[in-house]
């Protein structure tokens, strides 16, 4: 990878830029199997056009000493798509899609942690993709939804019946959605915040 | 048609973290490190939303990557949006990142994250925020 220079690298548009007074980020991930409409649902609500952060996992580990070249020997390139909404002055709240495979979780360190929670998409056509998924995130005590992103052919089960094969406790939502539309991708969102404030209304009490 | 069946997992018990050695200064070669695959470490400060703030015009003595770095944050700016714009990867940014805010060249505003339960007050601004979408 050939660094191209300062002059030619492309910045932020104008009016993508943060206000100076942005003070904190906080991030929501969106994880799900491949094409399960993870870059979809983050493009729909995004204020950016969503961008990709790439990290390269290779065989003898990665390079730090040669100046950000990289002689690339079996390389492993793992994308993250991810997108940005603007709360307030101060706050931005950052939404990114990762790939279901556990595997790659590690290269994105942090990724998880401190992450408000977690939209576990799925496609009713390939339920089990989701299943380590979902079970990952139960060992690490991330928050999460299940969002149903509803494609035409899929076959479609009545929620209680997805609730008894995913094995989820009745608190968990399971809400479904077309994340091509705007409003119907921000409806999951608030669905997991109003669970997130749930939770943290039963852990403290106002 | 019957969906396929999951079972349910719990939390694991999260290792206690090891109390701070006194008088040893922390491995530097250890911000170079990729966690392993149970991702328990975590690199410095730098999390993907930590916004970057330059401080300063780039000196002379700045490397490519460092002047094209501080021109983007002239206002703030996500590690994840630096990597991505500048096509480094992550790994990578929290190397540039770590050398320049030892520099003083950059300011890091770190983000929010969750502790065992969020902070209500942060989740009530996100769902403010979210309904006027």
């Amino acid at each position: 990878m050939d660094f191209k220079g300062s002059d030619t690298v492309p910045g932020p548009r104008t009016e993508d830029q943060l206000p100076h007074t942005a003070e904190a980020a906080v991030k929501i991930v969106i994880v799900g199997g491949f094409g399960v409409g993870k870059t979809t649902m983050v493009g729909s609500v995004s204020e950016i056009r969503p961008l990709t952060t790439e990290e390269t996992m290779t065989q003898a580990g990665i390079g730090v000493d040669d100046n950000f070249g990289s002689d690339t020997k079996t390389a492993t390139t793992v994308a993250m798509d991810f997108g940005r909404i603007s709360i307030t002055e101060q706050l931005v709240l950052y939404l990114f899609g990762t790939p279901g495979q556990e595997r790659f979780w590690f290269l994105w360190n942090g990724l998880f942690d401190g992450a408000l929670g977690a939209v576990v998409l799925i496609d009713t056509r390939r339920l089990e993709v989701s299943f380590d998924v979902m079970g990952r995130l139960e060992e690490r005590g991330v928050p999460f939804v299940v969002a149903v992103n509803t494609f035409p052919d899929a076959p479609r089960y009545p929620v209680a019946e997805l609730r008894t094969a995913l094995d989820l406790p009745e608190e968990i939502p399971i809400v479904e959605c077309d994340v091509r539309r705007r409003a119907s991708s921000r409806d999951v969102l608030m669905t997991l915040m109003r669970f997130l404030h749930a939770l943290a209304m039963a852990k403290a009490p106002a | 048609m019957t969906p396929p069946q999951r079972q349910r997992r719990v939390p694991k018990q999260q290792p206690p973290s090891p109390p701070p050695r006194a008088g040893k200064p922390k491995n530097p070669e250890r911000l170079f490190v990729v966690a392993g695959p149970d991702g328990g470490e975590r690199d410095g400060d730098l999390d993907l939303v930590t916004l970057i703030v330059a401080r300063a015009e780039p000196p002379p003595s700045a490397t490519p990557e460092q002047s094209a770095l501080l021109r983007l944050c002239s206002t703030p700016l996500s590690v994840a949006e630096l990597s991505a714009y500048l096509n480094l990867p992550f790994s990578m940014m929290t190397v540039l990142l770590t050398d320049m805010l030892t520099a003083g060249l950059v300011t890091a505003r770190n983000p929010i994250v969750r502790q065992s339960v969020a902070d209500r007050s942060i989740l009530e601004a996100v769902m403010h925020g979210l309904q006027r979408l």
